[in-house]
């Protein structure tokens, strides 16, 4: 039995209603408890304590990564770590390896990350790099917008083959949440196109981004899948596509039934752009957060702009194709074969570029205006626009206005004056910020486990050094982004990883995916599925699956679908 | 007696998965879609003659059998004692061997560099220059009308390549030219009978004379696949090909340069480039613009002839320039089953495809100074582990010296001169044969390789033989109280 008695600290624990009061929180072999009968202390008096950050939406591993740090050694050299007796060595500023990545999510007080994509056909290596990323529980979104197999069976209506096919793919792929990027999108730039807008049909496959929205967001409330759709818009990264995006949040209001989200809008930063062209180009971040004020049927997750050197990295190929022309810079193009696409362009934010600064506003403005931290997440996309490092400097902002406006004297004049960032009052409490950065992600994730501090919880917690009774945060940002970047502790499973920003013990972490038990009377697809499968892939059926044993510590959640 | 189906072949980088295998009594007795090379090797790998079935260490200048136990502990014993080993090989097992390689670089603050350090190196070295415009084979096999082979003979060294993904594969929206070029055979050898050459596999040497003349073949009026190969000599691809350009040797770079500037509709003032037409080579250019889909591969007869990255940086910049007009991708002819995992698996852990340096407790990039070809030229290096390759066979004259004069561990399944020349030999198992594991395929798509049979008794897999070494290593440093 090991237990641990986390003592005295300041909880933040939103999910039950506990607002920076002072607590102990009892832990029994790794999950919180009522009670400890003889434990180690932990004294975290004059400490924050929350439940572990975590992360919907960060691209850390697989293909399309691993492309990007193949692509970087400029990137690498600059930013490396040595090997210690505990850790393994790596590199990497905006792509680090796996193990350093697992690490400074960390040392920062994040125990859940959740890889943003994979190609369902190169599933195996995303499992391979997260069997490689330590000290976090993790997964991965398979990318479900272009897939012809989809395509086809919502083309035709046919729902329940449809939730079928998403059934058996979350379990061949050992997938979490069905990812749409550029839904259709994709597919049209299989040859070298893409769709206007949301009812613009895909070439060859006579459906539109709005039919394939509507119906995999259909096809996700019958299998009860435990996050909503995942989804990154079509028209992403061009002046104007607001309307795109509020398109795409207005198609799935029908199916809000019970209230809750059924429909995850992800890096809105990018697709809250307003203006007809680059020299027009204005924040729309007041329309959407306008339009999620008064809806509950989608979350957000942010994109924050960073001011730095990084690379972005979508599935989003003809998106990247623009950054491309844009910037001049080396690119990278991986479509895959029936499922996908993806691309890859370093990229500079810059402080006194209009687009950029505005860009950076526009993340700002959306966090700020929504007025509910449960619909709205911080991220960075990372890396595409920033790395997940910036997460401290981020909630700095975000509690401080003294923080913003010290960002806002030195951004691009033009910016400067179109942004109403500058007569923004709101700051984030802690409360705020244990929501935006941990609860509320846990909860659109549907991982029960995660995101609060009360029995039955994973003991995944983070401790930071900062005393909300005697220190005046917004006032002090530079202390908050201190506390933020080096954790006091960070629990993982009820062990002490990390204490004062250092790594002292090295774990593994879990694999989450999906185990849809289709219910008896369910359509049989399989037999269907095997004999098409080599005229869509160049792989066989048999290999295209990933084993269980390819997770090194899988953890299947288990759904009951509705049908 | 069983067939076993799905097998991914572990051979070259096209890492087919359709074989099937019959095993009998622990023997490979048939196989099925296989090319010649992969049969041979499926039905030849357990030849006595060739194989290393016992631990060896040089004793007194003769090779004598030891205990598995005495041959790790002699091979964590020459690791951990060097100042700067060198670990190289690792395209010829699975990922996770390489996994362990790396952990055990780590560990001896070694360098790790794979083959890719002697082929596709340069092809790396331009991708990090300007990037890649690429994809997996089977958006080839489904759209491309237009597919050149530079500088690569994939019937001699992937003999399935263009059947399973290109010119003669079935897609979605394009389909098999294996008709139609059946129908110009028959063209051709007139009277032979049609029944006859379908019934011609694809592996038989059937010599077309491909176009070389100074007009483009009707076919390239239609919307159907071409096939371009282009090569300094006439090679059995080309003659399968709608049209064979025929380069001057050592002119790749001055071909794609005009090929680059007309398809951006620049005008050339001279008649012939690279001892081709140029009224030729613009139609070759409209050709490029005009197909809906068109695919570059291109083999290391472009990375080894004179300009290498300089040709590669070509390459690629002549397939990004038209995807300003079109779809068009690139990807290199990947040579051994794994050496794309060799690349990927190296990435994901250190940042860095090859030529990974850890003297300094993290891991360093500089090929040209942390390539272990440089490394051994230079001899800095002080001791050696080799997986599943024979440099002192590969290696330039120079290196493979101070190769040998080293202290050398071979972990192999098969004899060679680097198992001859090595200090310690340790026999390991065939990944795909006999260990499992993963392989990535040349466009990077991961596939799970097969035990078909049980290896020898004596033998262990490369991954567990380097984890044994490993964890003797970190043994050792603990009796000196190095950790
Ligand atoms: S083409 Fe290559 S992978 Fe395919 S069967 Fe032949 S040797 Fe094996
Ligand atoms: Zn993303």
């Amino acid at each position: 039995m090991r237990e641990l008695l986390v003592k005295n600290g300041f909880v933040y624990d939103p999910l039950n209603n506990i607002d920076g009061e002072k607590l102990d929180i009892a832990i029994r072999d790794g999950k919180i408890v009522e009670k400890t009968s003889n434990p180690k202390i932990l004294d975290a008096s004059g400490m924050v304590v929350m439940p572990g950050g975590v992360d919907i939406h960060s691209h850390i591993v697989g293909a399309k990564v691993n492309s990007g740090r193949l692509l970087r050694p400029e990137d690498h050299s600059k930013d490396v770590e040595y090997k210690t007796p505990v850790t393994r060595s790596g590199v990497g500023y905006s792509i680090p390896s796996t193990f350093t990545t697992g690490y400074r999510y960390s040392r920062m007080g994040w125990t859940t990350v959740m890889d943003a994509a994979m190609a369902p056909l190169k599933a195996k290596h995303t499992h391979e790099e997260l069997n490689d990323t330590p000290m976090l529980d993790k997964g991965s979104y398979p990318l479900l917008g272009s897939n012809w197999f989809i395509l086809e069976y919502l083309r035709a209506k046919e729902y329940d083959e449809c939730a079928a096919y998403i059934a058996w793919i979350m379990r061949a792929t050992k997938g979490y949440a069905v990812k749409l990027v550029n839904p259709g999108g994709l597919e049209a730039w299989g040859f070298g196109r893409n769709v206007r807008d949301i009812d613009d049909p895909v070439p060859n496959f006579d459906i539109t981004p709005r039919e394939i929205v509507q119906g995999l967001c259909r096809v996700n409330r019958m299998l009860n899948l435990p996050h909503t759709i995942h989804v990154h818009a079509n028209n992403l990264g061009k002046p104007g596509n607001y309307v795109t995006a509020l398109e795409t949040m207005k198609c799935v209001e029908g199916q809000a039934g019970d209230g809750k989200p059924v429909l995850h809008l992800t890096h809105c930063q990018f697709s809250s752009f307003g203006g007809r062209d680059w020299r027009t180009f204005r924040s729309a971040a007041e329309e959407i957060s306008e339009y999620v004020n008064t809806h509950n049927h989608v979350t957000l997750d942010l994109g924050q702009i960073i001011f730095t050197d990084t690379t972005t990295m979508t599935a989003d190929g003809p998106f990247q194709f623009i950054l491309y022309q844009l910037t001049g810079n080396k690119w990278v193009n991986c479509d895959v074969e029936t499922e996908t696409g993806s691309g890859i362009v370093p990229f500079h934010y810059k402080r006194k570029s209009f687009v950029h600064a505005t860009q950076w506003a526009i993340g700002l403005e959306l966090a700020l205006k929504t007025k509910d931290p449960w619909k709205i997440f911080l991220t960075t996309d990372h890396p595409n626009a920033g790395p997940f490092t910036a997460y401290p400097k981020i909630i700095a902002w975000l509690m401080s206005r003294k923080a913003r406006d010290a960002v806002i004297d030195r951004i691009s004049k033009r910016a400067r004056r179109r942004t109403v960032l500058d007569e923004i009052d709101r700051e984030y409490t802690l409360s705020d910020i244990a929501v935006t950065t941990r609860v509320g992600q846990a909860r659109s994730l549907g991982l029960n486990r995660k995101g609060h501090l009360g029995v039955g919880a994973d003991a995944d917690i983070a401790i930071y050094d900062i005393n909300p009774q005697k220190e005046d945060l917004p006032a002090n940002p530079g202390r908050i982004e201190k506390a933020f970047k080096n954790a006091a502790y960070t629990l993982k499973d009820g062990e002490i990883v990390v204490r004062d920003g250092k790594i002292v013990k090295a774990v593994d972490g879990r694999t989450f995916w999906v185990n849809v038990k289709t219910t008896p009377s369910s359509i049989e697809i399989e037999p269907e599925l095997q004999k098409v499968f080599e005229e869509y892939y160049t792989v066989k059926y048999e290999n295209y699956l990933v084993n269980e044993d390819y997770c090194k510590n899988s953890d299947p959640i288990v759904i009951k679908p509705k049908i | 007696m069983s067939i076993v189906k799905n097998v991914a072949c572990p051979v070259c980088g096209t890492l087919c998965d359709d074989l099937e295998i019959t095993v009998d009594g622990n023997r490979v007795i048939g196989t099925k879609n296989t090319c010649a090379v992969s049969e041979a090797k499926l039905l030849n790998f357990s030849d006595p003659g060739h194989r290393n079935l016992k631990p060896l260490i040089r004793r007194d200048g003769e090779m004598v059998e030891v205990s598995w136990d005495e041959a790790i502990k002699r091979s964590a014993q020459i690791l951990a004692e060097a100042h700067y080993p060198i670990l190289y090989g690792w395209s010829c097992t699975n990922c996770e061997a390489i996994r362990m390689g790396i952990a055990l670089a780590e560990e001896i603050g070694g360098v790790i560099d794979n083959t890719s350090t002697v082929c596709h190196g340069p092809s790396i070295l331009s991708i990090q220059d300007v990037g890649i415009p690429t994809c997996t084979l089977g958006q080839i096999r489904h759209r491309a009308d237009l597919i050149v082979y530079w500088a690569s003979d994939p019937y001699s060294a992937h003999p399935r390549h263009v059947e399973r993904y290109t010119a003669f594969s079935d897609g979605r929206f394009q389909h098999s030219e294996w008709e139609s070029y059946v129908a110009r055979l028959r063209g051709v050898l007139g009277k032979k009978r049609l029944s006859r050459a379908s019934e011609l596999t694809l592996m038989k040497d059937i010599p077309l004379p491909a176009v070389t003349g100074e007009k483009l073949p009707p076919s390239f009026r239609t919307g159907k696949r071409k096939l371009i190969v282009v090569d300094v000599r006439k090679t059995r691809s080309a003659e399968h090909a709608d049209l064979f350009l025929q380069v001057e040797p050592n002119k790749d770079f001055e071909l794609l340069q005009a090929l680059r500037l007309l398809v951006k509709d620049e005008e050339l003032e001279v008649n012939e480039i690279a001892g081709l037409p140029v009224h030729l080579l613009e139609e070759v250019a409209d050709a490029l613009i005009g197909c809906s889909f068109g695919a570059f591969f291109f083999g290391v007869g472009l990375t080894m002839s004179s300009g290498k990255t300089r040709n590669i940086d070509a390459a690629i910049a002549l397939t990004q320039d038209l995807n300003y007009r079109t779809k068009f991708v690139i990807m290199p002819m990947r040579g051994h089953f794994n050496v794309a995992g060799a690349n990927v698996v190296s990435t994901w852990q250190t940042g860095y495809p090859f030529a990974v340096d850890f003297s300094e407790g993290y891991p360093r990039y500089n090929p040209g100074e942390t390539s272990v070809v440089d490394i051994l030229s230079r001899g800095e290096s002080d001791a050696g582990l080799i997986v599943a390759s024979d440099p002192v066979s590969n290696f330039p004259r120079e290196a493979a010296r101070n190769l040998i004069k080293q202290p050398l561990i071979a972990i192999d399944p098969v004899a060679s001169p680097t198992t001859v020349m090595a200090d310690v030999v340790l026999p390991s198992t065939f990944v795909g044969i006999e260990t499992e594991g993963t392989a990535y395929r040349m466009d990077r798509v991961p596939l799970p390789m097969k035990k078909l049979v049980e290896p020898p008794e004596t033998c262990l897999s490369d991954e567990e033989i380097l984890r044994r070494i490993l964890k003797e290593v970190r043994h050792l440093k603990e009796v000196r109280g190095e950790t």
